[in-house]
């Protein structure tokens, strides 16, 4: 039941993706409705996944990396969602779905079995702390979704290539001003991730700060958007610049996530 | 009853000759009850614009309607004939139901899918309504062209981009700002080009405009012209960093704005983008401007491009257009051939007959004592009455078809017994717009 309702959803998000794809070369009013009615189906069975996973495993399913992938990729997407009805720029979904996709790919790879909770997770520390950091991680990959279309889009207008994907793609403001939303919502969420996670260990291992591999990454992330914001409010570093420092954060973050666990042991190796 | 269309247009007529022959539009009732009191003409419509003068017309007889509306041209602007003859074309039926719905749809347009001729011919048929020179027919006609131009806007991308070089600016204005309603234009120096593009702009609703000349006296002339603010052009670096968009057509010899320039001014908008459109020759702006983060620099060659681009984007469009018309015609023909007389009449008897013979049956059915010669006299009695009827109707639409006009009295009795038209009953509503 539990690994049906992931391959419904996986099913969902790949014909979304396609469609939106289709959309990016071709679009129609139609097929725009489609893919969003994918999405959003595909989203509601995602969170359906998640709440009888939780029921049947008795914690929040974001222990193993199969689940926080997961529960990432459901963040990524129900930020997309929002972003998308405030907005009103379908075309975003064809660089955003795509990532949910990846991500419930590599989800996956990984087994599913259900495991009893690892006692150090025993904690209600774990909802709050795990929780926020996807949330903020999601917002993080909307806004590495709208940097790419505003690097695209910017080299487009200075190399005057104003084809049809130009057409298609949204204003350059429109973008920023996406990028700068996603900052301002992730990166309290981010601090907030950090510091939960600090009262945590803290509580569990009897030390705020270890410097484990995670922590250091996690202070690192927080540090370039820390960066982008900083320069945003103060020296007016937008467009591009923004961009640029958008997409090495998302990097950065998704090392913190998936190449601290998977490469490097530590506190946090929850594999 | 046929449809004729005879006129000129940008495609074969100049504009001296077009304009010798263009009607007033204050003046349409003249021209519009002459052109109807004309022999065997039924119904007119005249529309005439800057770049076509045609007459629409319905006739029974094709060739002498067409050589009366030519006359009636050259005899309306004292035109001589034989020159309207060169640059005149006359079509009927199909050709011409083909040619309105083109032309409404802006396919017959100098520039393809321009919108404003839609309105024109609308405008003209508004006249022709109001003079009561337009009938059944061409009421349906046009309005059935209005229709297909509607369809053809909705369902291709014929009108979406910008095919002039001011429009094209401002697509791209909006490309970059998203909203322009915040947005201040700055006008370096005049010229033609400059001054409609920053019409362009205001009408876009952009916030302000500055304009700043090497004569302040000329700087404050078109800045009153367009409600903005005069800027001298000393003080050109203090003031840019105010402007979002700028538009510059010097006449100086070398480049007034380099990439050095723009540091400062953009430091001082925090990095807010700028978007710059040279007119001048020789350029007024240093291309390396172009380099700069968050300025994008665009020359008339560049969006010279953008437009060709579109144009061709048009054409493409246009093929789809081509289709729609295509297929519309048909529909309107079927109507069109629906208003002969001898379809109708034996429609309508049949439709009468049909009634008769299913009640017969029904009463026969069920009379047990009918006498031995019951039926036939049934018989006579329903068909005697069905004929007597049938008779006044039919006798009028066949001394009307002798007239001429008998598609008032075709099209009611059609619509009145629900007779099925051009055999596939196909009748679509109609809409009505504006």
């Amino acid at each position: 039941m539990n690994a049906t309702l992931f391959y419904i959803t996986f099913a969902l998000y790949m014909s979304a993706t396609v469609a939106y794809l289709v959309y990016l070369a071709k679009p129609s009013e139609s097929l725009g409705k489609f893919a969003r009615c994918l999405i959003s189906s595909g989203f509601a069975i995602h969170v359906v996944f998640t709440i009888h996973r939780y029921v049947v495993a008795g914690h929040t399913p974001i222990t193993n990396l199969h689940e926080s992938l997961s529960f990432f990729s459901m963040a990524v997407v129900g930020v997309f969602i929002f972003i998308e009805r405030r907005f009103k720029i379908l075309v975003l979904g064809s660089f955003v779905t795509p990532v949910a996709l990846v991500l419930m790919a590599i989800s996956s790879l990984f087994p599913s079995a259900l495991a009893p909770l690892n006692p150090a997770l025993k904690s209600k520390w774990l909802v709050i702390h795990t929780v926020v950091a996807f949330l903020g991680y999601a917002s993080f990959a909307v806004a590495f979704g709208a940097a790419i279309i505003y690097l695209m889009q910017e080299r487009f207008l200075k190399k005057k290539k104003l084809g049809g994907l130009f057409q298609r793609l949204p204003s350059l403001n429109t973008l920023d001003e996406i990028n700068y939303r996603c900052l301002t919502f992730g990166f309290p969420l981010l601090t907030v991730a950090i510091i939960s996670g600090a009262i945590w260990a803290e509580t569990a291992w009897g030390t705020y700060w270890s410097w484990d591999p995670k922590e250091t990454w996690s202070l690192i992330t927080w540090f370039v958007y820390a960066a982008l914001l900083h320069g945003r409010l103060t020296t007016g570093w937008r467009g591009k610049k923004a961009a640029i420092l958008a997409i090495i954060g998302f990097f950065v973050m998704l090392f913190t996530f998936l190449g601290v666990n998977l490469l490097m042991t530590g506190l946090h190796t929850y594999k | 009853m046929n449809i004729v269309v005879v006129g000129l247009s940008h495609k074969t007529a100049a504009v001296e000759i077009r304009e010798k022959l263009a009607f007033s539009p204050t003046q349409m009732e003249k021209p519009l009850s002459a052109l109807v009191a004309l022999d065997g003409i039924t119904e007119g419509v005249i529309v005439s614009t800057c770049n076509r003068v045609e007459v629409y017309v319905t006739t029974k007889d094709i060739a002498g309607g067409i050589a009366r509306v030519k006359r009636f041209l050259s005899d309306y602007h004292n035109f001589p004939l034989e020159t309207l003859e060169q640059h005149i074309y006359a079509i009927h039926g199909e050709d011409a139901i083909r040619h309105v719905f083109r032309v409404a749809s802006s396919l017959d347009s100098m520039v393809v899918g321009e919108p404003q001729i839609l309105g024109q011919i609308k405008t003209s048929y508004g006249y022709a309504a109001e003079y009561k020179s337009s009938g059944i027919i061409l009421n349906r006609f046009l309005h059935k062209a209005f229709s297909v131009a509607k369809r053809v806007r909705t369902e291709t991308k014929i009108a979406s981009s910008a095919v002039s070089v001011a429009f094209a600016a401002v697509e791209l204005a909006k490309k970059i700002f998203n909203d322009l309603s915040d947005k201040t234009v700055m006008l370096i120096g005049a010229g033609e080009m400059c001054e409609l593009a920053a019409k362009h702009f205001l009408n876009s609703g952009v916030r302000g405009l500055m304009v700043t000349n090497r004569t302040f006296e000329r700087a404050e002339k078109l800045a009153d012209e367009f409600e903005g603010k005069a800027v001298r052009f000393d003080d050109l670096f203090d003031q840019l960093h105010k402007a979002d968009i700028i538009l510059s057509s010097t006449g100086a010899p070398h480049t007034i704005i380099g990439a050095g320039d723009l540091e400062a001014v953009m430091r001082r908008r925090r990095q807010k983008p700028m978007f710059f459109i040279d007119i001048a020759i020789p350029r007024d702006i240093d291309p390396a401007v172009n380099n700069v983060e968050n300025v994008y620099l665009f020359t008339v060659d560049d969006l010279q491009e953008v437009v060709a681009s579109n144009l061709q984007q048009r054409s493409e469009e246009a093929k789809k257009a081509e289709a729609i018309v295509n297929e519309e015609i048909g529909q309107f023909f079927k109507w069109l051939s629906s208003l002969d007389v001898t379809p109708t009449i034996v429609a309508l008897r049949s439709k009468f007959d049909e009634i008769r013979r299913a009640e017969l049956e029904k009463t026969l059915a069920n009379w047990k004592e009918l006498p031995p010669d019951g039926q036939k006299r049934l018989e006579a009695l329903t068909n005697a009455i069905m004929n007597k009827l049938l008779h006044p109707p039919t006798s009028l639409i066949k001394k009307a078809g002798q007239g001429g006009r008998t598609d008032l009295y075709v099209d009611a009795v059609r619509a009145l017994f629900e007779l099925e038209i051009g055999g596939n009953g196909q009748d679509e509503e109609l809409e009505l717009e504006e």
